[in-house]
């Protein structure tokens, strides 16, 4: 067990040691706010240059975009499955069927989004070719109901029923009571568990690369293609050596940062909400 | 039920006729309750756990509406009109509850606190009236002094006593007809209790108390009128020093004097 135990750590240390190792050759040529700060990135020999703030931004773009389409869903799912059937059997159907969303693979959701989805952003006649920050988004949106709703489902369903009686007998209708009492004593926890969402669309890569368009510069709008973090390091590390490589392992981190530093901050919104 | 203290012959403002509340079919856990409550008196329900005293309290402002497997039968007539005519929003307004754990809402001021129900129920008042409201509600309750100077503090931060008062005043916002408690007094300690009890006595004067009570020398203490339910039945309502002193049933006698209980 303790073995196990410092196995993990070792192996985490291990991971961060060669990302860190990895990337000093990027860093050190550019620096670490010139790397971050810069747009270009250009593999052509003679004019060689890599910075990742394309990716950063076409990253940050997808991820809220994403959040912002889950939004309505996973909260009319999670009060669906929280207040209005909680403890129904239709409920624990709706869950079941929110936990197998969580299963598909990216593989899948990026095939679903290239053939199904895509063409339907063609036929609206948004854009020629369909890819883009939109199409990536809306799939995105889909692959992180289940990481918003079914955490949202537990703080929702967590509300005292001693507060909904309360409110109650004051002469509420449920949606009032859901409204003034519900919502708000369970914000924080919803909160959370929207910030966690947002870190798996920020990391999420292999829907996104199928669909986002990669190109490497700032997309310009909602129909632009683009690259996320994830996606640059997926599209082009197979083909990447010297400077170039290691860019991509500096991106890396630097999403590994981003990403752990969300899931701090939704952790500890979580634990203040269990001491509350 | 000659004896009930029926304030020098007025109307009775509830009235309770053939009751039975069931939780599951085919079992009553309250049985065909008929009986009068009088305007300005307090009136308390006693008997031994499970014998249905809260339940019959829940039916009065149809709380057991909120769950779809309980059914309630009978007719509940609050100032000569069937309750089961109205909504149930507008029932629970007219009969306000107070629970046995205080429940003021976490995430609203003692300020915000006081005025849910106008919140709730989605009504508009402009800073005056609220400010009136709140004043008259919390000296009501005899809080204002306490929480004047922390209004905007959240109800939460309030002793267990403070609170139980400040959902008391919450209720009273609402001018209701008549005050449901359930056993409001049981997660208090005794110098609370005896703050509320206090209370009670003063708000005789402008409502209808009814409050469910495990504690014998609590109904003794404050109440004007008595009923002991057992096993689901109303075994019997009346003055309460009638009943303490000579109490006509033997179901009665028992529990008063600790033989069950």
């Amino acid at each position: 067990m303790f073995f196990a135990a410092f196995i993990i750590i070792l192996l985490s240390a291990g991971i961060i040691f060669a990302l860190v190792s990895r990337s000093t050759e990027a860093f050190q040529e550019y620096g670490i706010i010139g790397f971050i700060a810069n747009p270009e990135w250009d593999p052509r020999p003679a004019t060689e240059e890599y910075g990742a703030l394309s990716f950063i931004i076409g990253t940050i773009y997808t991820a809220f975009l994403a959040l912002l389409f889950c939004f309505p869903f996973s909260l009319a799912v999670a009060l669906f499955n929280g207040e209005y059937f909680k403890g129904k059997k239709i409920s624990s159907v709706v869950r079941s069927v929110v936990d197998l969303l969580a299963g598909i693979p990216s593989i899948v959701y990026g095939l679903w989004g290239f053939y199904a989805v895509r063409p339907l952003i063609i036929d609206l006649g948004l854009n020629a070719q369909g890819f883009g920050i939109l199409l990536s988004s809306v799939v995105l949106a889909i692959m992180i109901i289940p990481y918003a709703s079914s955490l949202s489902t537990e703080f929702i369903s967590m509300v005292p029923n001693n507060l909904k009686e309360g409110a109650y007998s004051l002469g509420a209708t449920q949606i009032e009571m859901i409204r003034f009492i519900s919502l708000p004593t369970a914000s924080s926890g919803i909160v959370a568990s929207y910030i966690l969402a947002l870190g798996r669309a920020l990391g999420e890569t292999m829907a996104v690369t199928m669909l986002i368009g990669n190109t490497d510069r700032i997309p310009k709008g909602l129909l632009d293609t683009g690259n996320t973090m994830a996606s640059v390091i997926a599209n082009q590390f197979g083909e990447a050596d010297g400077i170039k490589l290691s860019s991509l392992i500096a991106i890396g981190l630097l999403l590994f940062i981003i990403t752990a530093l969300i899931n701090l901050v939704a952790k500890l919104i979580m634990k203040r909400v269990a001491r509350a | 039920m000659e004896n009930i203290n029926n304030n020098n012959g007025m109307e009775p403002i509830l009235q309770l006729k053939e009751v039975s509340v069931s939780y599951a079919p085919g079992t009553k856990a309250v049985k065909d309750v008929t009986t009068d409550i009088y305007p300005n008196t307090i009136t308390a329900i006693m008997g031994p756990s499970g014998c249905g005293k809260s339940t019959l309290l829940r039916a009065i402002n149809r709380m057991h509406d909120l769950y779809p497997n309980i059914k309630t039968t009978g007719d509940i007539l609050l100032k000569g009109e069937n309750i089961f005519n109205f909504d149930p929003m507008e029932v629970r307004r007219m009969a306000g509850m107070v629970f046995q754990q205080p429940n003021p809402f976490p995430t609203m001021s003692i300020y915000d606190n006081v005025l849910a129900g106008y919140k709730l129920n989605g009504i508009r008042l402009d800073k005056k009236e609220k400010d009136e409201i709140v004043e008259q509600s919390l000296k009501g309750v005899a809080l204002w002094n306490e929480v004047k100077d922390v209004m905007s503090k959240r109800g939460s931060f309030l002793s267990g006593g403070q609170q139980q008062r400040l959902c008391i005043a919450r209720t009273l916002a609402l001018k209701p007809e008549i005050l449901l408690m359930d056993e409001p007094t049981s997660a208090l300690d005794p110098i609370s209790t005896n703050k509320i009890e206090e209370l009670l006595l003063e708000l005789k004067n402008q409502f209808t108390i009814i409050i469910v009570t495990h504690n014998m020398s609590q109904a003794a203490r404050i109440s004007d009128n008595s009923m002991f339910m057992y096993l689901g039945e109303l075994v019997e309502h009346g003055n309460t020093t009638q009943m303490f002193t000579k109490p006509k049933n033997k179901r009665t006698e028992e529990y008063l004097t600790g033989v069950f209980g």
